[in-house]
């Protein structure tokens, strides 16, 4: 079994959409959508949830005034100025460390456990999918990032395919830390803008930190073809292939309006050159 | 006054939009860059970074001649980052929240806090504009102690501008929490009204005003629009899909410099948001050059 991680360090680079082509390319593949609090995969692929679960990540303090006698303790030890003057608990800003519950010295303190998500399984328009929602505002979304990430290999076994897809998230942080981990090889979409390289490389740094194989693909790269060239000639310099190049075109935002990926929707340019690179990555992956 | 800009969706326009203003204010105003992941504004505004401080996180330190092996550590921890296994107490600070509890309920005193650190710190001028940014070590999980350390560097006497990260989860709301005014920015695409949507969810619980910018505005359709209509959410700009912004974007430009017109723009753009944020008190913005 092979896990594919698609990320990008900058959002909107194009991702979401090339996960998609590579899906209806793959024909044969399990679906992970781990960008969990913006997830957008499902909007390409159409799913048919076939199970649902809760996803509880944490605790969230609360305190009975009934019981509070107000000594402040709590707020004293609290490091995420979560309790307020008049002792009431601002879950935005609870951490869910429970110092609070083991300071209070009468019991007025109750932690809930805090309901940070829902998680799928799913059959798409590509195949089986396990993707996601994090509640709007919410935490924990490495650990629910972690969670997708086995229930798709699980399915993969189960289902008897070889291939993981893995749409992941913008950023360096939690979430991609947790999309990245143990993969056996992570795309870096970029486009070619100095923002772009700049984000591509600390992506880059990260993945490679973990020793895992990392290609790189430049989206939209007629905008700027000079920096394009830069990003070649910079990923050249560090040995990590350029699994190839995608003009920009109005068909791939065309087809997202249709709900379709743009090479089911037409036949130019930016198609074949998703194909090309397809083809690289498959080669990539299983040399 | 304090505005954030935000955007559920990454690649929309955020920075675009954050340093624009922090342009038009000059000397009145202040950008904090706290998309820490990725902060992209230096790019733009080419700042002279004469301060740079290391943020940290508490993380324990166990002194093993104290401990006794009750195991408190281990139980009080939510995060799996301090446990007793069989003699030993072995500590994961990767794991940690800094929450000290470790170190507070140990009865033997056995716990001192050592440091993790998450990133750094900069601050300076660009020409006449504060600036100051987040950068998040690569490696590191844990944003938001640092978006907070950069927020605490907000001035009250300048119009400060704070570019945020994408999506909708907790870094989002470290960042835009306690500001006067949201903008979100996206785009008019299916993925862009999705994410918007989201973005306004989560950011609705704060009750702070807030506005719609959409950038790109003629590719897709006009659903954010009817979106913006039904939510009774202003669209305060629309910038129409350009090959010069675009151009002048990938080498780093700035907006108002690839597309001076927008100068007088985002004046306006400042003093709307004046009324909308409900601080009539503040003087109105004059452009600066």
């Amino acid at each position: 079994m092979k896990e594919i991680v698609i990320i990008s360090g900058k959002g909107g680079t194009g991702k979401t959409s090339l996960t998609a082509s590579f899906a209806y390319l793959a024909q044969d593949c399990v679906i992970a959508d781990c960008d969990v609090d913006a997830a957008d995969l499902h909007l390409l692929a159409a799913p048919k949830v076939l199970h649902e679960e809760a996803f509880h990540g944490g605790v969230k303090a609360a305190i009975d005034s009934t019981k509070c006698t107000q000594c402040g303790k709590c707020t004293e030890a609290c490091r995420y100025g979560a309790i307020s003057d008049d002792f009431v608990v601002d879950p935005l800003s609870c951490e869910g460390c429970s110092v609070c519950f083991h300071v209070c010295p009468s019991e007025a303190v109750i932690l809930e456990e805090s309901l940070n998500g829902r998680w799928f399984i799913s059959e798409s328009r590509f195949g089986p999918m396990v993707h996601a929602e994090l509640r709007p505002g919410e935490e924990n979304s490495g650990k629910l990032v972690a969670l997708v990430r086995n229930q798709a290999k699980v399915l993969t076994g189960k289902s008897g395919k070889t291939l993981v897809l893995v749409d992941g998230a913008p950023g360096v942080g939690c979430p991609v830390i947790s999309s990245v981990t143990g993969a056996d090889h992570v795309v870096v979409v970029t486009e070619p803008t100095l923002s772009g390289m700049h984000d591509m490389k600390r992506a880059l740094e990260l993945v490679q930190g973990f020793n895992i194989p990392a290609s790189v693909i430049i989206n939209k790269y007629d905008i700027a073809p000079e920096m394009g060239q830069r990003i070649q000639q910079w990923c050249l310099e560090k040995q990590t292939p350029v699994l190839g190049l995608i003009p920009y075109d109005a068909a791939v935002t065309k087809a997202m309006v249709h709900g379709r990926c743009v090479v089911e929707f037409e036949n130019g340019e930016v198609s074949e050159a998703i194909k090309r690179i397809w083809e690289n990555l498959i080669s990539q992956t299983t040399s | 006054m304090v505005i954030a800009v935000a955007s559920g969706k990454g690649g929309t326009g955020k920075t675009t939009v954050a340093t624009s203003l922090a342009s038009v204010l000059g000397p009145a105003g202040q950008l904090l860059d706290c998309d820490v992941e990725e902060p992209n504004c230096h790019i733009f505004m080419n700042p002279e970074l004469h301060t740079s401080v290391t943020v940290n996180l508490p993380v324990p330190v166990v002194d093993m001649s104290r401990c006794s092996r009750c195991g408190t550590c281990g139980d009080v921890c939510r995060f799996s980052a301090i446990l007793l296994i069989g003699d030993e107490v072995m500590t994961f600070p990767e794991m940690c929240h800094g929450c000290g509890g470790c170190t507070l309920l140990c009865p033997e005193d056995a716990i001192t806090e050592g440091v993790r650190a998450l990133g750094v710190l900069e601050s300076g001028f660009a020409g006449p504009v504060e600036f100051v940014h987040g950068r998040l070590r690569v490696g590191e999980a844990m944003s938001p102690p640092l978006i907070k350390e950069v927020k605490k560097r907000i001035k009250p006497e300048k119009t400060t501008i704070i570019d945020a990260p994408p999506g909708a989860s907790c870094p989002v709301i470290a960042t835009v929490k306690g500001a006067d005014f949201i903008i979100l920015v996206t785009e008019p695409t299916p993925f862009g009204l999705h994410d918007l949507r989201i973005a306004v969810e989560a950011v609705s619980a704060l009750g702070v005003p807030m506005g719609v910018i959409l950038n790109r505005a003629d590719i897709g359709t006009r659903d954010v629009q009817h979106y913006c209509d039904e939510q009774g959410l202003p669209l305060l700009m629309e910038i129409p899909h350009d090959r010069t912004i675009a151009e002048g974007y990938a080498r780093g430009e700035l907006l108002v410099h690839a597309a001076p017109r927008y100068r007088e723009r985002f004046v306006d753009l400042l003093n709307g948001i004046r009324d909308l944020a409900f601080q009539p008190n503040d003087r109105p913005i004059e452009a600066t050059s």
